[in-house]
């Protein structure tokens, strides 16, 4: 497949001083032509910094934005307008213009590029009809129910024939037998038009029900990325987990982290292991148990110790606790059963 | 007729009523007053919208953070020039514009002259009315026009001021009945119409029924103002369903 989207390297920091905030941090996603793809995360991930970049309606301070190879950051704006044709966006609130009728709302991008009246109001019908509203051309968007302010929206978005579609929260303000019926919609346009759609959304079923792969943002990174069933079935992630099993993890998907038990036998007590650990391995350690007396300023007892879950980590906070004197350690390995 | 009622006004402790009604009643005054009354405050309002109008946008497109930013001295610069304009009171600064009503028609007394000095106080007044209406817009919709590949002059023109219309309205009729009354207060200065007369006859010469009858007028005018700006407010805004 062709990538039609590449975000390479993009960061993005708002504010300054105390208040500086690093809405993205070094993301990369290279999104693929015909694909639905889906950006998740919990609010203030940078979803929406982040989707904002790809039509530069935000810019971000590095990296670079290609369509169809093309590096958008490096356009003047008048090119960059042309390409905005090519990248629409539907959003949260609809963003409908009060004062035009439905018709009048789906003509307004045919008519920025000059289309002639008659012609721009010809597509709209069809546009209208794409989205099953075709008895609302003439109301006003205060007469119009969520949906169908979005379907609008989503015909307005579809009028200068885009080649991807932005939906940022599309579906956030919307019951969830309207979400369920926007996002066939947004299914439809995928299959039939061939636009490559990206959703941002915090709602994990909106991914699982249209997206082919996602990517989850923490805090400005990219966490995971990938087959929807991939990530979502098998988080590797601590931010991963924490938005699939928003609940705690189910038993058998609790991290399998090797946990070994330390005896001290008389070593002197005012020698903190797992600090002087954190300190010269770099290595945080998880105190699961622990069982110490001081005797006469020895250490005499047991603790129990989850090791990291990355290996490297694990074995050197092995070795280091090994080799330690007055201090013997073995492995548990039935913890976890 | 006529000398009867004067002479019950008369009996009322009303001086001279009968000058007063006479005059009143002659077919040129009121006509010529509401004339003068409204043409040259509406004369300045069309003026100061054609200055004030491209400030007050620029003002909301202009800031930081706004869909055009232009640079912060310019802006500074500008607030700093509506603000000293606003503060300045009507009367002193119609005196103080003197100068300029010559330089501009030759002269500084009569209605016409007044246009000047309603037109300085005013521009300032309608950029800042202006902005106010242009800043109820909501950032969401301006950002899809952006989305859209919209340029600055195309949201101006295409979004904000259509989108802000019913509220530009309201501006407009406050705007108007503001300077009319800026243009009853230039009655005492040299202006015409019914402020004039109120101020001339009424108060300065004591005839109470020519001052009460301007007042009323006055009155009047500024319903059928307000009426007329709220209609068309109303009947422009596709928000409001029920009309």
């Amino acid at each position: 497949m062709e990538p039609i989207i590449e975000m390479k390297n993009l960061s993005k920091t708002f504010g300054d001083g105390s208040n500086q905030v690093e809405a993205l941090k070094h993301v990369n996603i290279s999104v693929e032509k015909g694909e639905i793809f889906g950006i998740i995360g919990l609010s203030g991930a940078g979803k929406s910094t982040l989707v904002r970049c790809i039509n530069l309606l935000e810019r971000p301070d590095s990296g670079e934005v290609l369509f169809h190879g093309m590096n958008l950051m490096a356009m003047n704006e008048k090119e960059l307008r042309a390409q905005r044709k090519k990248i629409t966006m539907i959003f949260q609130h609809f963003n409908l213009l009060d004062q035009r009728t439905s018709l009048e709302n789906i003509c307004f991008p045919l008519e920025l590029v000059g289309t002639p009246k008659k012609e721009a109001r010809k597509r709209a019908m069809e546009l209208l009809e794409t989205v099953g509203l075709p008895d609302k051309a003439d109301a006003y968007p205060v007469q119009l129910s969520g949906g169908q302010k979005q379907r609008i929206a989503i015909a307005r978005a579809l009028a200068t024939n885009p080649e991807v579609l932005l939906c940022d929260e599309a579906t956030s303000a919307l019951d969830p037998k309207t979400t369920r019926e926007t996002l066939r919609l947004l299914q439809d346009i995928n299959r039939n038009l061939g636009v490559t759609v990206i959703i941002i959304t915090h709602d994990m079923k909106v991914i699982e029900e249209i997206c082919g792969r996602v990517a989850i943002l923490n805090h400005g990174v990219v966490a995971e990325i990938g087959k929807v069933e991939n990530v979502f079935s098998k988080p590797k992630t601590e931010a991963g987990r924490r938005l699939v099993y928003p609940d705690g993890l189910p038993n058998e998907l609790l991290p399998k982290t090797k946990v070994i038990r330390v005896a001290f036998n008389g070593g002197t007590a005012y020698q903190p292991l797992i600090a002087s650990l954190a300190i010269d391995c770099g290595v945080k350690v998880n105190i699961l148990g622990a069982d110490t007396r001081n005797i006469d300023g020895k250490a005499f007892g047991t603790m129990l110790l989850g090791l990291p879950e990355d290996e490297n980590e694990a074995a050197n906070a092995l070795a280091y606790i090994t080799s330690q004197k007055d201090v013997t350690v073995e492995e548990v390995p039935d913890y976890h059963a | 007729m006529l000398e009867n009622i004067a002479a019950m006004l008369e009996a009322w402790g009303i001086r001279n009523p009968l000058e007063q009604l006479e005059f009143l009643l002659d077919p040129s005054t009121l006509p010529f007053a509401i004339w003068e009354t409204l043409y040259a405050p509406l004369a300045a309002t069309v003026l100061a919208y054609v200055i004030g109008l491209p400030l007050g946008i620029l003002l909301v497109t202009g800031e930081e953070g706004g869909i055009h930013p232009l640079p912060k001295a310019l802006m500074n610069v500008l607030n700093t020039i509506i603000n000293l304009l606003r503060s300045i009171p009507f009367l002193i600064l119609m005196v103080l514009v003197f100068p300029l009503s010559r330089l501009i028609l030759g002269t500084a007394i009569g209605t016409t002259a007044t246009i000047i000095p309603l037109t300085v106080a005013a521009a300032p007044y309608v950029a800042r009315l202006v902005e106010a209406s242009l800043r109820e817009m909501d950032r969401g919709v301006i950002e899809a026009a952006q989305s859209m590949g919209c340029s600055t002059w195309q949201i101006v023109t295409k979004v904000l001021l259509p989108e802000c219309k019913p509220s530009l309205i309201n501006g407009a009729t406050n705007a108007t009945i503001t300077i009319l009354g800026y243009g009853a207060m230039a009655g005492s200065i040299g202006g015409g119409g019914l402020g004039s007369m109120s101020l001339m006859r009424g108060h300065g010469r004591q005839q109470f029924i020519v001052l009460y009858v301007a007042v009323i007028l006055l009155v009047v005018l500024v319903q059928i103002i307000q009426s007329i700006g709220t209609a068309l407010c109303v009947k422009t805004d596709k928000r409001i369903t029920h009309k």
